[in-house]
């Protein structure tokens, strides 16, 4: 049977990962490469890097990191942050990622996620959806959470799915960074209206968390950064962990 | 030896490239190629396949003479040759993704939507499966039974001669995921982005 996924998350900025495993055998821990070879020697179902490099001439730098990762790390890897345009994720497509999400951009240019999913196929288009709860719906908010777009999530997330988009990337930015869970009710709202996989993120703080976004929130995938961080948790901790409930996953 | 990964832009094949040169280390030269002169004189060829159906046999074609040097090298000369996703779909004779399309021909059967079940099932068929070997096969060397693949795709081939299923998979129903059928040899998974099994499985087909 089909198993539920498990995706660390690496925030990368100036090709460095800016959080991350705090381990002292690690030659150079800010290595985004060395990082993401221990999720994945660990049991990680995938790899995410979420680049939030801000100035302009350092944008660069991610190719290189994805370069150096898709030739260590032999599990499926996204990139995140940034990306625009066709030209854009061809060249993550070309270093080595495996899929891109799309956020602002998909937003602003629906488009780009319809020519997108018709040139590289659904399979390598992830559309990420970062939303916030205004009264009894959640709205899209763009630029890492800062612009409300009051676009009504669940409409929008049918639109990308009707795009061409492969999954979903949904980010309760009410619980970012909190760790007090994911908003399952905002999962669960979109993952039983949509027929493609919905990955959980945002608000992670321990492993019951993951259990929730599954078994409430009927995410196919949760994904997780600060508790994987500082050898918090394991990856292989939280499977056994997700094994340990119920829950149908990898060991 | 000489293995040949046919370019022939279907799409992201860094991944794939990337896993076959893990394993061949400095022992087996990895070409990466659609020269035709180049894929007559390989000793193995690898089939990738990422997007439609549609879209990687109307890329095949736009490349005048690939598919006759395929044909030349997997059926008339009998040499291995290893399909992945949408590379083993195309082994079939028709595929109804986007539009009715013909494919190879090389192992006769279909490739149609996988029945979600009225939405009970997302497409796509994203992750980790397990698979079930249902008739051993030489890239199983060293793998177990009921081993972890990763998955991505929402259509499924469906061969008409079932004695070349190697394996299947549960989703919606038993999923072919793997057919061996002489020289050739074919999975839906993806061995690249398989971790350690999946390199295992390349391993495998390069020491047939």
């Amino acid at each position: 049977m089909l198993k539920n996924r498990i995706i660390p998350c690496l925030d990368v900025k100036n090709g460095r990962v800016v959080k991350g495993i705090n381990f002292v055998d690690l030659k150079d821990a800010g290595d985004p490469v060395e990082q993401a070879k221990i999720y994945s020697d660990g049991g990680a179902d995938e790899i995410c890097f979420l680049d939030i490099t801000a100035s302009k001439e350092n944008r660069d730098t991610i190719y290189d990191v994805v370069e150096r990762t898709s030739k260590k790390c032999f599990v499926p890897l996204t990139v995140g942050g940034g990306v625009r345009s066709i030209d854009n994720i061809n060249k993550l497509l070309n270093c080595g990622a495996d899929k891109v999400s799309i956020n602002t951009a998909a937003v602003k240019n629906p488009k780009v996620v319809l020519e997108s999913s018709k040139k590289f196929g659904s399979q390598c288009i992830v559309v990420a959806i970062d939303a916030k709860k205004n009264g009894d719906k959640w709205e899209i908010f763009t630029h890492g959470g800062r612009n409300n777009t009051g676009l009504d999530a669940l409409e929008y997330a049918r639109k990308m799915e009707d795009n061409g988009a492969g999954e979903l990337l949904v980010t309760s930015m009410d619980r970012d960074g909190t760790q007090i869970g994911y908003d399952v009710e905002l999962m669960n709202n979109i993952a039983s209206n949509v027929n493609i996989p919905l990955i959980a993120s945002g608000g992670v703080g321990n492993l019951d968390h993951l259990v929730d976004g599954i078994k409430l929130g009927n995410a196919s995938a949760v994904l997780a950064a600060s508790i994987f961080h500082y050898g918090k948790h394991s990856v292989k901790e939280a499977k056994e962990y997700l094994d340990s409930k119920g829950i149908p996953v990898r060991i | 030896m000489k293995v040949t990964i046919i370019d022939y832009n279907s799409g992201n094949i860094s991944s794939v490239i990337n896993s076959f040169k893990e394993v061949a280390k400095d022992k087996v030269n990895i070409e990466v190629t659609s020269d035709l002169n180049k894929i007559k004189s390989s000793d193995k060829v690898v089939l990738p396949g990422q997007g439609s159906f549609k879209s990687c046999v109307d890329a095949l074609n736009k490349i005048n003479g690939l598919t006759e040097a395929l044909h030349e090298f997997a059926i008339n000369n009998k040499k291995p040759l290893f399909g992945i996703c949408v590379g083993l779909q195309m082994f079939a004779d028709i595929g109804y993704e986007e539009t009715e399309t013909k494919g190879l021909g090389w192992i006769s059967g279909k490739v149609s939507k996988i029945d979600n079940q009225n939405g009970k099932y997302k497409l796509p068929h994203i992750g980790w499966n397990q698979i079930n070997i249902v008739k051993q096969s030489k890239i199983f060397k060293d793998i177990e039974n009921n081993s972890h693949m990763y998955f991505v795709h929402s259509y499924e081939f469906i061969p008409d001669d079932k004695n070349v299923i190697s394996a299947t998979t549960d989703y919606s129903s038993n999923i072919v995921c793997s057919v061996e059928k002489e020289n050739i040899f074919g999975t839906q998974f993806h061995p690249e982005k398989s971790d350690k099994l999946g390199l295992k499985m390349i391993d495998n087909f390069i020491n047939i």
